[in-house]
Order: structure tokens, then sequence, then C-alpha cells
């Protein structure tokens, strides 16, 4: 009992509660869109870019997160201009430069000998989250969900029919930017959370567990939310209980409740 | 590069079009007029640019030579050839009717097309017919200048293919607009628009349906597949002696104004 009230008076797991909180909340909706336009691959790339933005940030003196938004950006912008020229098959494109930039990443933590702990950025450090962390990460998720918000329907309308969208006046290739920017921040903020090996679980796994539940692009983005945020907590308990990781408990959490859910339909069907 | 057309000038204007990918000339020297309340069919043999065609008089694809010009504000209202929707949008007819088009009345929309009882319908449950339809109900519901429709009758079973080509019909008397289309329905399509224009990565002929069914060029493409047709109409013609403005008694009346030559 006092082991649980000192837990309750511990600044830093209310700070991993939050932080987790955030990034469940955006990447729900966000994780919708990956899972609608296939984008796994993707988020993958961009992902396992993030610890190249690390040592950058490092060499550059430049605070951990700002790094990988910033290179996740330049990143993002890069694939988009690849994509567009679709010379190369995009799976073979995304699946190249998603391992080679992980390998890159890993190999230049390690040539550069930066003080970091290289297990905290695969895996996550959710419970080392400071208060600038925090900080950070709450105006990221403001930036991704106005911007959701203000896009919806031209987002909904962009990935039910790219062609269709654009006769009809929708700006396609902003809003292709303007996710794969929202993407970008995301992961820059969820490399602290699941680190950077499993952001795309936290992406899929809520939003695919969502989509039975859902009836419309709008339910299935809140569901999402909501799954993320119970993973979160759920992960998080089982971290401060049994001494887990936090990050891949928290992915653990939500691969159960997408199982669940695969069950509890099989049966009703 | 657009220029101010008036009312009463073409809602699209192309000239010199032509398309180069990779070395590859995929469309050349393609110059057309689309008039306002005027069905225009484009056939052609498979990999003829006619999808392509479509893609650079919607600004879909930017010619690398010649020029399109639509009029200044034209609504236009698309039928893309297919909407692969991802199962795992949920996502229902009437919502995706709605979606992006202002004031949109769901059920006066689907009426159009004869496909009310789908409102509530899962898009990704559809079949084949079903998505034409709602597809076109989109395309009609933003009251367009101009319908563009890609293959219009794909995934659709014969029995239900005239039928789309009436619907098409009674949306142009309807909301009085253009209609373009692609088409593989040989048989139909003549029966139903107002001109036909041939290509195969240049305009092969352009004319009334009975003009270009005996163009040489058409019959050099489509001969064999189209015979009995054409002899039908050939045959019909030689007996009255009479022209043209026969071949339009399938049971619905077309106004033929103005000059079809290009």
């Amino acid at each position: 009992m006092n082991d649980f009230s000192q837990l309750i008076h511990s600044q830093f797991l209310w700070y991993a509660l939050g932080a987790g909180l955030l990034v469940a909340l955006v990447s729900g909706p966000l994780g919708c869109f990956a899972v609608w336009r296939r984008m796994a691959y993707f988020g993958d790339t961009l992902a396992h870019s993030a610890l190249l933005g690390v040592t950058l940030g490092f060499v550059l003196h430049i605070q951990p997160t700002l790094a990988v938004g910033a290179s996740s950006c330049v990143l993002a912008l890069l694939l988009v201009y690849l994509q567009r020229r679709q010379h190369l098959s995009v799976d073979t494109l995304l699946g190249i430069l998603s391992h080679s930039m992980l390998a890159l990443g890993i190999v230049t933590v390690s040539v550069l000998d930066i003080n970091v702990d290289l297990l905290s950025l695969l895996l996550g450090d959710l419970l080392a989250v400071s208060s600038q962390d925090l900080l950070l990460m709450a105006a990221a998720a403001v930036v991704i969900a106005l911007l959701l918000m203000w896009l919806w329907p031209r987002l909904l309308a962009f990935t039910l029919h790219e062609e269709l969208a654009a006769v009809e006046g929708v700006p396609v290739e902003k809003v292709r930017l303007a996710l794969m920017l929202m993407l970008a921040l995301l992961i820059a903020i969820a490399m602290k959370v699941v680190g950077v090996l499993l952001i795309t679980a936290l992406l899929i796994i809520p939003a695919a567990t969502a989509r039975r539940l859902s009836h419309t692009p709008e339910q299935m983005a809140a569901f999402a939310a909501l799954i993320g945020c119970i993973a979160v907590i759920m992960g998080l308990t089982a971290s401060v209980l049994w001494d887990t990781p936090a990050g891949p408990s928290i992915v653990l959490a939500a691969g159960l409740m997408f199982l669940a859910g695969q069950l509890i339909h099989g049966e009703r069907s | 590069m657009e220029f101010s057309l008036s009312s009463t000038e073409p809602l699209i204007r192309a000239q010199g079009l032509g398309l180069e990918l990779d070395g590859r000339q995929l469309l050349r020297d393609i110059s057309l007029e689309l008039q306002p309340a005027e069905i225009v069919t484009i056939i052609g043999p498979n990999g003829a640019g006619k999808t392509t065609l479509l893609r650079l008089l919607l600004g879909l694809t930017r010619p690398t030579s010649g020029s399109v010009q639509r009029r200044p504000g034209l609504k236009l209202g698309y039928m893309p050839q297919r909407l692969q929707i991802d199962a795992t949008m949920p996502m229902t007819v009437d919502r995706f009717l709605q979606l992006g088009i202002e004031g949109v009345k769901v059920s006066d929309a689907l009426a159009r097309v004869g496909a009310n009882q789908l409102a509530g319908a899962r898009l990704a449950d559809l079949s084949g017919g079903e998505m034409q339809r709602v597809l076109l109900a989109r395309a009609a519901a933003r009251r367009p200048q101009l319908l563009v429709l890609d293959e219009p009758t794909q995934g659709v079973d014969v029995g239900g293919q005239s039928e789309v080509y009436q619907l098409i019909a009674q949306l142009r008397e309807e909301l009085r607009c253009g209609v373009l289309l692609v088409s593989h329905d040989l048989h139909l399509v003549m029966a139903a628009t107002d001109h036909v224009l041939c290509i195969n990565q240049h305009i092969c002929c352009f004319g009334h349906p009975e003009q270009v069914s005996r163009d040489p060029a058409y019959l050099e493409l489509f001969g064999d597949k189209v015979a009995p047709y054409t002899h039908q109409h050939n045959h019909h013609h030689d007996l009255s002696g009479e022209v043209v403005d026969d071949c339009c008694d399938h049971g619905h009346k077309h106004e033929h104004k103005g000059n079809p030559e290009p």
C-alpha cells in the first residue's frame, strides 16, 4: 500500500502516462489513414530513419525530439518526391530505404560513440519522459489534431479516390504532403513512447482493432484513439507492476486487444 | 493556360494535345471541342490512349505538347473507371455522396440513377453494377456542366449496360450537361451518342456515329467486330435512300445541331 501511494505521487509516472495518452490520441486517427491508404511501410521507413535524426541532433546539439521531427519531415518530403516519380515499386523503394536507414542510424550511433542507450531509442523510454519532452509532445499533438480536424473531409475524399478528389477541386498534392508531415511529427513524439521499432505497431494496431467496431470513418478514428489510450494504460500498468519494458508492453496490450476483437467477431459471425 | 470562353463556346477545347512518356508517344496531335449538352464518346482499341486522353482533358496529367482550355469555372462531374475502396474503411453510400458536395440530397441523387435502396449500404459491399450507379450518382449530384465517364459499364452485366446508357442520356436531359465518355461497348454506344471520337494514339475519325461507322479508319480498327451493326445500317440506308439521321430510331431522339466537324 505504501508502495502504491509512493507510485501515485511519483511525477515520472504521470509524465509517462500523459505522454503515452497524447501520442495514442493522435496516432489513432492518423493510424486509420495509415491502414486505409496502406502506408504501414511508409510509417516504418519514417520511423526507422528517426534514429539518424537523433544522431544528427546530437552532432548539431539540437533537442532530440526537435531533431527527429525535422529529419522526419525532410525524409517525408523526399519520399513524396520519390513516390511521384514511380519508377520503382513503392514497396521495394520503402523496403530498401527503411532498413538501410535503420542500419545507418545504428552504425552512426556506435561510430560517433553517442552517449545514448540504443535500446531505449529502439524500444522507447516512456518512464524517462521529462517535463520539457511532455511540453514538446503536447505542442506537436495539438498541431496534428488541428490539422486533422481542418483537413478531415479532404483527407477522406483523397483517400477514397485521389483522381476523383482532384477533379472535384481537392488540392491533392497539398493534402498528401500534410498527411506525410503529420506522420513525421507523430513519429518524432512517438519515438519516446514506443521506440523506432514499434511506432508502426502503435499506428496500425489500434486502427485495425477499431475497424470491426465502426460504421463511419469518424467512429473508427475515435475508437482507434480510445483503444490506443487503453493500451497505454494497460502497458504502463504492466510495466509498473511487473517491471516490463513500457513501450513493448503497450504494443503487446494493443495486440491483445486486436486478438480479442478478432475472436469476439469470429464468434458472432 | 486558361482563356476566357463565353457561354456559347465549348466547355473544353484541346489543341494539338500530345503526351510523351519515357520516349513513348502515347497520344499525338489531338484537337477537339466539347460542346454544352452534347454526348461525345471516345472509342479505340486497347492501349489507344482513351483514359490518357480523359486525364489530359481533366487536367490530371499535363500534356507534353499542345494545350487544354477549360471554360473558366467549369464544373466537372467525374466517374472514374472504378473505385477500389479498401475494405478497411467504413463508408456508407449516403456518406460517400455527401462527402465534399454541398447541400446534396442523398435520396434525390440516388433516385436519379435508380438506386434508392443503396443509401445505407456499405461501399465495400457493393457489386460492380451498384458501384457504377453510385459513382454516377455522385458525379451527377454536383450538377456538373460536363460529365466525364470512364468506361461507365465496367463490371455491369450485359443486361444492365444499355440501362446505363439510357441513364446517361436521361442525365444529359435533366442536367443539360455535356457528356464525355470512354467506352468499349461499340454497339450500345453507337445508338446513344451524338458524336464518336475514334482514337488510336491519334484521332482516327470523328463525327456522327453513322459517319464514323462507315469511316475506313474505323472499319480498319473495328471492322470485324461491328460488321453486323454496320451492315444492318448500310442496308437500311440503301433501301430508304436516306442518310445519317435515320440511325437514331432506337427509341430516343437526338437533335443534331450545328456542324459536327472538328
